[in-house]
């Protein structure tokens, strides 16, 4: 097997706050392949936008990585030093954000904006620059872009600007894009062509993508595998299709319950009961103990490890092998 | 951009018309004008030939529309105290007011800015939390205690700078300027200092705390995301957001600190408008403190106008918002 694009190993990500340190991320693990698309799915909290900007270092002071590692083509890039680290960003890693209004700078043309993050990374002439800002806007669909590339941002309409902050992620060539929640803010109709164009422009450039949503229909359509996170854990990852259809961690099964479908004939959606516990608050043993409805004494005491089952990796005791066995025995 | 303009003057002749209502009603409550001019045994038809020579006998909106012709055309009456015209007068003050406010904004702004952004950026250090002090005094010492404070210091007892006037000043047209001599060099610091302080604090205040309100906004953390050095994200990105409620506040300023300019010329004898102003209180010398106020008012008009303009220079959205009329 080749080498993954991106490798995340036990990755803990601590908030020190007044009332004591806050685990954000708890010891979670994944691979990302060449071209190809990891969803990361959750409840707002569960920790997924953290795990992109810990990716990408930029977690904020009084956030910090407390342990774990990050490779990226096998290079370590957790510990790197700042300078660095910022050498790595937008050439080597672009990310998307949520919000495509407030991404860009309203007082610089996107001109400005595109040209000023190429000559960062690149050696063009400012005129080459120009001229590979005018193909990105090409490439991810901005009509007329020789006479857009000099408009602002407020010039453009939503659907428009993400597409120009993903020429801005795609500048440098970057061999992965983390977008965060790329299509909260947009039309439904605008949505299904961001996803597209990311899509395609993962296929064509071999990119992988970490695909930060809340929304399972996106995942569904563009990932190729998914990780469903929970307080600061992924509970279960595995092929897109399996996990949907198939989902064995009790969470993951309850989040697939609250997906509309056409066919199934149901008159209300399956509802979680409770709300995710908050990270000053995480009961012990499994996270999901007080909501799930197969619960059972050992979840209340031990932390369920993720456990190789099918093609999935689950966290979550009721699949746990030996215990079956121990039990059997007893 | 034309007609934005066109709209703004028109508003800027009803706000002149109004102060020059309120200039002109200064003549009529501050006592009887022929009183000011006459000795007290005039006799009453000498009284009269002065009133009827005045115009004071005409009725009170023909003596407004008399008042603002004549305001229209720069003839703003005869001083009672020095018996000359007006406007010569505060065309001889102006030039010493505004280069001593000129310099003081230069001052503010610059060290505001400067100051605002560091403590902005390392809102932890020593220096930003001494500078938080320091503007702490800036803003509640009043001005006069500042510019007694810093003669005291630096001309009774180091004997550094002048403590009162203007210096060696070069007369260019009909402009008179401190600027080209040593002494008049020296004798603007302090005044400049005393009037610009608490601008400077206020611009401070204000920078640090854009500073940090747009270091955290979405394009602040793209543009880390996308690589670009710490240098370019805070002093192109970030800055050049902060600047635009800079902008309006620096203009704003500027016609208060030609306003509070009265207090620091005071302080330091210094020859300006204000000076002549205090003066012209003392004596009830109303052509000359209703002329001022109109040309306060002036001034603060043509620096709306002035600051709306460079929004619009800095801040692209509002370009389109005024082409088209709200």
């Amino acid at each position: 097997m080749t080498e993954p694009v991106l490798s995340v190993r036990d990755l803990r990500v601590e908030f020190v706050t007044r009332r004591g340190i806050l685990k954000a991320i708890d010891g979670i693990s994944f691979d990302i392949g060449k071209g190809e698309v990891l969803g990361v799915v959750g409840e707002s909290g569960a920790g997924k936008s953290v795990t992109g900007s810990a990716v990408i270092g930029l977690i904020d002071p009084p956030g910090r990585i407390a342990g774990g590692e990050i490779r990226l083509s096998g290079m370590r890039i957790d510990n790197l030093p700042p300078e660095e680290m910022r050498k790595v960003r937008g050439k080597r890693i672009g990310m998307i954000f949520q919000d495509p209004l407030t991404s860009l700078n309203p007082l610089f043309r996107i001109s400005e904006q595109l040209v000023e993050t190429i000559r960062t990374h690149t050696n063009l002439s400012a005129s080459a620059a120009r001229k590979r800002a005018i193909d990105l806007l090409t490439e991810v669909g901005i009509p007329a872009p020789e006479r857009r590339i000099d408009s602002y941002p407020h010039e453009f309409s939503g659907g428009m600007r993400q597409r120009v902050v993903i020429a801005l992620a795609l500048c440098a060539e970057p061999e992965l894009i983390i977008a965060d929640e790329p299509t909260t803010a947009l039309d439904v109709s605008v949505q299904a062509q961001i996803i597209a164009l990311l899509k395609r422009l993962g296929r064509e450039h071999g990119t992988a993508i970490m695909l930060v949503t809340h929304d399972m229909g996106v995942i569904a359509e563009t990932a190729d595998r998914v990780a469903v996170m929970y307080a600061g854990r992924i509970a279960e990852i595995g092929p897109v299709r399996d996990v949907v259809q198939n989902p064995l961690h009790p969470y993951a099964k309850g989040l697939m319950g609250a997906i509309p479908s056409l066919e199934s004939d149901t008159d209300r959606l399956v509802q979680i009961p409770g709300s995710m516990p908050r990270l000053s608050a995480i009961p012990p043993g499994c996270a999901f103990n007080p909501r799930c409805p197969y619960v059972f004494d050992r979840c209340r005491v031990e932390r369920p490890e993720p456990i190789q089952h099918s093609e999935h990796r689950v966290a979550c005791h009721l699949y746990d092998q030996s215990h079956i066995r121990s039990e059997a025995v007893a | 951009m034309f007609a934005f303009i066109i709209r703004r003057a028109l508003q800027a002749i009803g706000v002149l018309l109004a102060v020059g209502i309120i200039s002109f009603a200064m003549f009529r409550f501050a006592g009887d004008p022929v009183n000011q001019i006459v000795s007290l045994d005039t006799p009453a038809a000498e009284r009269e030939q002065v009133r009827r020579s005045l115009g004071l006998d005409d009725p009170v909106p023909v003596q407004f529309a008399r008042y603002l012709v004549q305001a229209a055309q720069g003839n703003f009456g005869i001083s009672y105290q020095f018996r000359q015209p007006v406007s010569t007068l505060l065309a001889e003050r102006m030039p010493a007011t505004l280069e001593l406010a000129i310099c003081a904004t230069i001052f503010a702004t610059g060290f505001g800015v400067l100051m605002g952004v560091y403590s902005g950026l390392k809102r932890d250090s020593a220096l930003a939390k001494l500078f938080q002090t320091i503007s702490l005094i800036g803003i509640s010492l009043p001005t006069f205690l500042i510019g007694i404070l810093l003669i005291y210091l630096f001309s009774v007892t180091l004997g550094w700078l002048p403590s009162f006037g203007r210096g060696d000043t070069v007369r260019l047209g009909w402009w008179t300027t401190g600027l080209l001599t040593l002494s008049g060099l020296k004798a603007l610091i302090m005044p400049s200092v005393t009037l610009g302080l608490f601008q400077m604090t206020l611009i401070m205040r204000l920078v640090r705390a854009e500073m940090l309100e747009v270091l955290r906004a979405d394009y602040i953390k793209f543009a880390r995301a996308r690589g670009l050095t710490t240098r370019a994200v805070h002093f192109r990105h970030a800055l050049k957001n902060t600047l635009v409620p800079v902008i309006t506040v620096v203009g704003l300023q500027f016609g208060s600190v030609i306003a509070f300019a009265i207090i620091t010329e005071t302080v330091f004898q210094w020859p300006g408008m204000g000076l002549l102003f205090v003066q012209a209180v003392q004596n009830v010398d109303i052509p000359i403190m209703a002329a001022y106020l109109m040309l306060v008012a002036l001034i603060f008009v043509v620096i709306n106008l002035a600051v709306d303009i460079l929004y619009t220079i800095v801040d692209p959205r509002l370009r389109t918002t005024i082409r088209q009329p709200a």
